[in-house]
């Protein structure tokens, strides 16, 4: 046990907690925004796949990782605009908008690879690995002093360009959230659309800014995966990331941060189980541990938030009892 | 009292002036009919009727919420298209909706300026200008909120200063109220009051949508009075006295007469004691309600909706807990029972709102009309369905209740409001019921249907079922009941022991409030 703990308590460990949560946190943001809009997005993984198909296609083709980024962003971002367009206009089902989009990027994703691989070099390819080469990868920053600090250097520089901006963006997106204009529309299309839409808001307007904004970050998420995470494009890479975003969204509050933190404890609960199977754990014991997490985390959450409600109800009571009362001496 | 007579397109005077108001919904149901509607400036307008008789219509198609299939708006002596809320926000209309359009998490002030936020530096929202704008606005109307405060925690009076303010701070120069003070408490509404007078001598023009008489007779200078869709005249408030006003807004057009023996009422079966209900926002819905319903008779409860009836049957069938009081049926007491238990004692429910609570939509009628006695013997062979018995009892419902469907397997979403009703009864009249709580029964249903309802309600209770009537129906309620209840603010205003010959007039003053019987007439609504 001792000897395991020593193990954990490495600077490479702590790296990669931090590594691993990158992609979640992306997805997370995406969960966060399109919750306060006032609906959910189940697709996200779905969104991941072709994103990170299309960025690791593109940086290949172009033989530059930047334009292997923006196409997966465009991706991301095109194809949440269709999905708000079967959601919003055509009024299907948003929920089974997801469940389509979530298995085209399993299936339709291999499909395409080997379409556009066959077509190109004449022989089918199950996925990208073997055309993307190291330069093609987004690159890692290390960064100038924090990089010769002790132990703190080795955890917090040289990271991958898109983990440090998925940190920036937590802050970025809760300043958008709750200080802009735009912000505030949202919230407030989520909460009351009928308020929002009273005063002269456009409803829908809004419902596709938050849509492209989850778009955006499963764009980054999957470029992530197959240009920072992975070299190259797989088969089924995101693994349920997307969907782990949504427990992420919900077990943090439904905020930036919360969500940032739970999204940062799922990546502790992976490292921790890739740790686990690199000690000789069986990987079958292993690999359950980020779902029996997520399980644990969204009971204590439940838990928390019915506490609290009943706290506020009855704050409410007494307030109102008190009104009364201030009535009949009046 | 003399109607007035306003001709004159080109007065100064009128803000607004709604000419010939048609409006019919592609269902057929009219809701105005050739209705005018004029506004003085500077004036409080009364916008009276009874629920149904069209003057929320009327009012959301000056808000740009409903386009009229006929007639004109002249604003300020022009001809304007209303087609949306924004078009009359622009105009300086403002509507300050019954059910709050805020938004809770969001602060007072924020709520105040959504869509059109202030920003600093470009692209943020400056708070501090929101707050000053809502303290200004605040100040100025005297109309007292906390800017910073959270909407969800402040209280009913202060939301719906929001709402005001919100319309304000848009600029409206016309304040649409719709049922104002159906919502606040006694001192809420006296603050209400004086904050409209002000906005009033700063020049606002306010429609006051009301159907209570003491709050017109109050604050308002006219008064337009609508009723089944039309407009009953526009009156100088101070010309007319309420007896007036309740005879305009409550009376039928057409009085249907119904053939019926006379009651020969039995034991008590339905007892209500002492039922008082205070609602989530504090206001009294129950206010020591008590009486009797026996059996073999009808014994009817009108009223304008809202004061209490809905709260009542509710108690009655488990949807609520009361805050005191009892009710038993044959003896034993329901308050809190499951509705399971309360139809094993013999109750039946026909509720107001069918497509809710009366049927299952999606599911077939055979399955409907069975589903209140699944459980029983003759229904089943050991655990499964006995199909053929299940087969031949709806069918038998079906005919017995002339249901005008293609096979008892039709899905009752489908059929006609009439038929879906028909469905509701069948079920709720044959199951040996010892009571029924006929809750708005024939409520937007075909002629047909209706007298086929009221037949069979007054067959049942001749054979000796007791029945509790519901309705706003003036008709229906005033034509079936043996005897009758007028409810006002909670309470049994009045309780008549024979309906023969009462006068929309004498319902009118009780269910308006103008009168109230003593406390010894009420309590003859009790048979001990």
């Amino acid at each position: 046990m001792h000897n395991f703990l020593k193990l954990l308590l490495t600077p490479e460990f702590f790296f990669s907690i931090l590594r691993i949560s990158a992609p979640i946190i992306f997805a997370t943001l995406a969960a966060v925004v399109v919750e306060k809009a006032g609906f959910a997005n189940i697709g996200l993984e779905g969104l991941m796949m072709f994103s990170a198909l299309s960025g690791s296609l593109a940086s290949y083709y172009s033989h530059s990782w930047f334009w292997g980024l923006l196409a997966a962003l465009a991706t991301g971002i095109i194809m949440s605009l269709v999905m708000g367009f079967f959601a919003f206009q055509l009024k299907t089902d948003i929920i089974l908008v997801g469940i389509a989009i979530n298995m085209m990027g399993s299936g339709g994703t291999l499909f395409l690879c080997k379409v556009i691989t066959n077509l190109t070099e004449g022989k089918a390819m199950a996925s990208t690995t073997g055309l993307i080469t190291r330069s093609l990868c987004i690159p890692d920053i290390k960064i100038p002093i924090l990089n010769s600090i002790p132990f703190l250097g080795s955890v917090l520089s040289g990271h991958n360009l898109l983990t440090y901006l998925a940190f920036i963006l937590v802050a970025l997106t809760s300043l958008i959230l709750y200080k802009t204009p735009l912000g505030l529309n949202i919230r407030s299309v989520g909460e009351n659309a009928d308020a929002a839409s009273s005063v002269g808001v456009s409803v829908l307007r809004v419902k596709y800014i938050a849509m492209a904004f989850s778009g955006l970050m499963s764009g980054f998420g999957g470029a992530f995966m197959s240009m920072a995470y992975a070299q190259g494009w797989s088969q089924d890479m995101v693994s349920g990331r997307g969907f782990i975003a949504l427990a992420a969204q919900a077990m943090g509050g439904g905020e930036c941060l919360g969500g940032m933190l739970s999204a940062i404890m799922f990546g502790f609960a992976q490292a921790l189980g890739i740790k686990f199977s690199a000690i000789g754990m069986d990987s079958n014991l292993a690999s359950p541990i980020p779902y029996a997490v997520t399980i644990i985390g969204l009971v204590v959450f439940a838990l928390i938030r019915i506490s609290r409600a009943k706290k506020r109800r009855s704050a409410a009571l007494v307030k109102e009892e008190g009104r009364l009362l201030g009535q009949g001496q009046a | 009292m003399t109607c007035q007579t306003e001709k004159s397109p080109a007065d100064e005077t009128f803000v607004v002036q709604m000419k010939g108001i048609t409006k019919i919904y592609p269902n057929g149901v009219a809701a105005n009919l050739e209705v005018d509607f004029n506004l003085r400036r500077g004036e409080i307008h009364a916008l009276m009727g009874e629920n149904g008789a069209g003057k929320s219509t009327l009012m959301k198609i000056l808000f740009g919420m409903e386009q009229p299939t006929g007639g004109e708006i002249i604003f300020n002596g022009e001809k304007l298209e209303i087609t949306s809320p924004t078009v009359a926000i622009n105009h300086g209309i403002g509507m300050v909706h019954q059910h709050f359009m805020l938004v809770p998490s969001l602060s007072v002030a924020e709520n105040i300026v959504l869509g059109m936020v202030p920003r600093k530096s470009g692209m943020f929202i400056d708070r501090a200008k929101a707050i000053e704008i809502t303290r200004e606005y605040a100040e100025r109307f005297n109309l007292r909120v906390e800017p910073e405060s959270r909407v969800m925690d402040i209280p009913v009076g202060m939301k719906q200063k929001v709402e005001i303010l919100k319309a304000l701070v848009r600029g409206a120069k016309i304040l649409i109220m719709d049922e104002p003070t159906a919502v606040l408490t006694s001192q809420e509404t006296a603050d209400l009051f004086v904050e409209l007078r002000h906005l009033k001598e700063q020049g606002y023009t306010i429609v006051f949508i009301s159907h209570k008489l003491n709050e017109i007779m109050e604050i308002t200078d006219r008064l337009t009075i609508t009723r089944n869709g039309r407009s009953m005249g526009v009156y100088n408030t101070r010309d007319v006295t309420k007896e007036d006003i309740s005879r305009l807004m409550v009376g039928r057009d057409v009085v249907l007469t119904v053939q019926k023996e006379k009651a020969v009422p039995g034991n008590v079966v339905l007892r209500v004691r002492d039922l008082k209900y205070m609602n989530d926002w504090g206001r009294k819905m129950l206010d020591g309600i008590s009486f009797d319903v026996r059996r073999g008779e009808i014994l009817g409860i009108a009223g304008v909706e809202g004061n209490g009836q809905k709260e009542l049957v509710d108690m009655l069938f488990n949807f609520n807990v009361p805050n005191t009081g009892s009710v038993t049926v044959n003896g034993a007491g329901i308050l809190g029972m499951p509705q399971q238990k309360i139809r094993e004692l013999g109750v039946s429910l026909v509720p107001e709102d069918r497509m809710l609570f009366g049927i299952a939509a999606s599911a077939s009628i055979e399955e409907n009309v069975i589903s209140d006695r699944i459980g029983a013997k003759r229904l089943n062979n050991g655990p499964l369905f006995n199909m053929k018995a299940i087969r031949e009892e709806s069918d038998r419902l079906i005919r017995e209740y002339a249901v005008l469907c293609k096979s008892r397997r039709q899905h009752v979403g489908m059929l006609s409001g009439g038929n879906i009703q028909k469905v509701v009864v069948a079920r709720e009249f044959s199951n040996d019921p010892v009571l029924i709580l006929a809750d708005q029964p024939t409520r937007g249903i075909d002629v047909g249907a209706t007298e086929f309802i009221h037949r069979k309600l007054i067959e049942l209770s001749r054979s000796g079922v007791a029945v509790l009537l519901v309705s706003a129906d003036l008709n229906e309620v005033m034509e079936l009941s043996d005897s009758l209840i007028v409810m006002y603010n909670g309470q049994i205003a009045a309780y008549f022991d024979d309906t023969a010959d009462l006068t929309d007039e004498i319902m009118g003053s009780y269910m308006l409030g103008l009168k109230h019987q003593t406390e010894k007439e009420v309590r003859r609504a009790c048979h001990e």
